[in-house]
């Protein structure tokens, strides 16, 4: 291990884990309350993938990170609007649409890195910030508080979306419209309305986490950056029963389980490359199989509301 | 099961499937504008090319033969109310035990070796698909996910056989070590149906498997059951039908199929597996399913038409530089405009906003037009 104390090492597993949860949080907490609300949203990847473009290209052209997160949360909650539209005005199958909105979200984005940039370089991105003094707690401080705002931000949205979507009135009618739509509508809940706050909401968050991957993490941009880590976060959702505090669980066994196998390659043991990279969606996969049960999922999830049909 | 379509319904279809492609290629000028082209001398490029010539015309048909072979796969899984979003998976699958077997043994007769790699392709495809099916029917497992997931999983593994144990010797010899396998003996090569060209008989072969799924799902019993299963799978339960084992198999037909699309691949068109041989087949398979109505013989037309479209903007790139990934979103558009107006088709009174008496049950929502029974099948 050449230098590296054992103690060192899990100190950096456990505090790239952390960080790598970042980009899960986002998306999966956005997709939670699309989902509880009725309309599943597959197409988060395409999402993320124009959210980490959109971040990217703003940051490298103002040198502003910041306007890059703004960008890409504008970005995610267009694409949101557009989901929006035909799954729940349009009725549409939402599974399809999902796939339908990733790739033209897959095209769009290369197209546009191709036409304006066509090579890799990188942008301004945000560096750590320590948290004044409870940085400097032994082994806690750089597991948790060395990171940049982001990190911090996403750890911050899982209370904030459990206080929201239990404790608040506008989480009250989510949980109603996805769960008894008709009910909700006769005490006069507006259905529809409510699901398209929660799916453009969903897409801006996954433009969030896009912006992570750039701006947050690599600080530049390259195709398919986003590997698959959008499909994963709505796996996620279905893993933590659509809950925060089961996603912010989910998120941390995926970010750790990503950490160790990036902490086995830097150590350079032996282990085929592309082995390390299956482990997430083979666990993905794992997880669902033993996660899932129909019972907690919200009852309206992927039906359209029509009306005059209650 | 499905309700008599009368004529101006087809032709409601039809002006729908216009539409959306139509719709799709506005869009579509609108991001080549952004990308600071002119969409007019793009899409001359794009629409021009393939019909021009025996080379934009044979080509269009290579590129069609996959794109029909996975239509079909997902016609039957659509059909049995199964989202099989894992076709690129699934062709990689089937491309790389095709090509174990026929390099493994490579003395054997053609006339023994070609059945052999072909049929080794579609079982590792029909596996690959089979294990969503299984993870569905058994944990409920949602197929979507499962199926993304099992491609990223299989594209992995593509990279670590043609990197490592299934690279081409001559690769390593040269030192050069591009990550392929060696040729295929040449004694299996699919023939070329118009010499100089690439133009092979896969596309024989899928438009003879068209048919076959046609009297497969409409004439046969078990087909059938599948198609009962998709449109109402309590109704279909009820009626005795073991729902389960049926989406089981319709997930390794469907697989079976895009395994076939990924041998004949590369015994028509490479002759060796390579890195992104699947290319994004396995998405562009789904809109051609949709395109064709989810019918195995509209999808035959369907399958040339994006077959013609993905070389025009291969044409397009090398014509006017811009880039062939604008396929990929045109295609995505298509998708969300087939769905998007899936209502229309179903209920035409929402286009003269005339209230109507209830037509469809609360808890149906589902979209009948285009894949029946999936609506309900969403949170498994």
């Amino acid at each position: 291990m050449g230098g590296i104390s054992g103690q060192g090492v899990i100190v950096g597993i456990l505090a790239t884990g952390i960080r790598l949860a970042t980009p899960f949080l986002f998306a999966s907490l956005g997709e939670m309350f699309s989902q509880r609300s009725g309309v599943f949203n597959l197409g988060l990847e395409g999402i993320m993938m124009m959210g980490a473009f959109a971040g990217f290209m703003t940051s490298l052209k103002t040198g502003s990170p910041w306007l890059g997160v703004l960008a890409a949360i504008g970005v995610g909650a267009i694409l949101g609007l557009l989901m929006a539209f035909i799954s729940v005005t349009m009725q549409a199958e939402q599974g399809i649409s999902g796939i339908g909105l990733h790739m033209f979200c897959w095209g769009l984005s290369g197209l546009l890195f191709r036409v304006y940039l066509g090579f890799i370089t990188s942008c301004k991105g945000f560096g750590p910030w320590n948290v004044p003094v409870l940085s400097s707690i032994p082994i806690l401080g750089p597991i948790l508080f060395q990171h940049n705002w982001m990190v911090y931000f996403a750890l911050v949205l899982v209370p904030v979306s459990w206080f929201v979507l239990y404790r608040t009135t506008w989480g009250l009618k989510v949980r109603a419209v996805g769960t008894t739509p008709q009910a909700a509508d006769t005490l006069g809940v507006d259905v529809n309305a409510i699901r398209y706050q929660c799916v453009i909401l969903g897409g801006a968050m996954a433009g969030l986490a896009g912006a992570f991957l750039t701006v947050g993490q690599a600080n530049m941009y390259a195709d398919n950056i986003t590997a698959g880590r959008g499909f994963i976060a709505v796996a996620l959702v279905y893993f933590g029963r659509w809950s925060p505090v089961g996603i912010l669980l989910g998120s941390l066994l995926f970010s750790m389980m990503n950490a160790l196998q990036l902490w086995i390659q830097v150590l350079g043991i032996s282990f085929p490359y592309e082995f390390a990279v299956i482990l997430p969606y083979v666990m993905t996969i794992a997880a669902l199989a033993v996660a899932v049960r129909r019972v907690w999922a919200p009852t309206a999830l992927g039906k359209p509301f029509r009306r005059e049909a209650g | 099961m499905k309700k008599r379509i009368g004529a101006s319904d087809s032709l409601l279809q039809l002006g729908v499937l216009v539409g959306a492609l139509v719709l799709a290629l506005l869009v579509g000028a609108g991001l080549i504008g952004l990308a600071r082209a002119n969409p007019i001398t793009a899409y001359r490029a794009m629409f021009t090319g393939p019909v021009s010539g025996r080379y934009g015309i044979t080509e269009s048909l290579v590129k069609a033969t996959p794109l029909l072979l996975i239509g079909l796969g997902i016609v039957i899984s659509f059909r049995s109310g199964i989202l099989n979003i894992g076709g690129e998976g699934q062709m990689i699958a089937g491309s790389l035990a095709g090509a174990a077997v026929a390099l493994a043994f490579p003395s054997l007769p053609a006339a023994l070796l070609l059945p052999l790699t072909m049929i080794a392709g579609i079982l590792a495809g029909a596996v690959w698909g089979g294990i969503a099916g299984w993870l569905k029917a058994r944990l409920s497992v949602n197929e979507i996910l499962s199926t993304v997931m099992l491609n990223q999983i299989a594209l992995q593994i593509n990279l670590y056989l043609i990197r490592g144990p299934m690279i081409d010797p001559q690769e390593v010899a040269y030192g050069t070590g591009c990550p392929q396998t060696a040729l295929l003996p040449r004694s299996i090569w699919l023939p070329r149906i118009i010499r100089g060209t690439r133009f092979h008989w896969g596309l024989v072969i899928a438009i003879a498997f068209a048919i076959l799924v046609y009297i497969f799902l409409w004439r046969t019993t078990v087909g059938y059951r599948m198609r009962a299963s998709g449109a109402g799978p309590h109704a279909a339960r009820a009626a005795g039908i073991q729902v389960e084992n049926y989406q089981i198999l319709a997930m390794a037909l469907a697989g079976g199929f895009a395994g076939l699309a990924g041998v004949v691949e590369v015994l028509g068109v490479h002759h060796r597996v390579l890195e992104g041989l699947s290319g994004g087949y396995g998405f562009s398979g789904i809109v051609v399913a949709l395109f064709g109505r989810l019918h195995p013989l509209g999808c035959i037309p369907a399958s040339i038409l994006f077959g013609m479209l993905t070389l025009g903007a291969d044409m397009m790139q090398r014509a006017v530089q811009i880039p062939a990934a604008i396929v990929m979103a045109i295609q995505g558009l298509v998708v969300l405009f087939v769905v998007g107006s899936d209502l229309l088709i179903q209920r035409p009174d929402l286009l003269r906003r005339r209230p109507t008496p209830a037509q469809t049950p609360a808890a149906t929502g589902r979209s009948a037009g285009i894949a029946p029974g999936n609506g309900k099948e969403v949170n498994g």
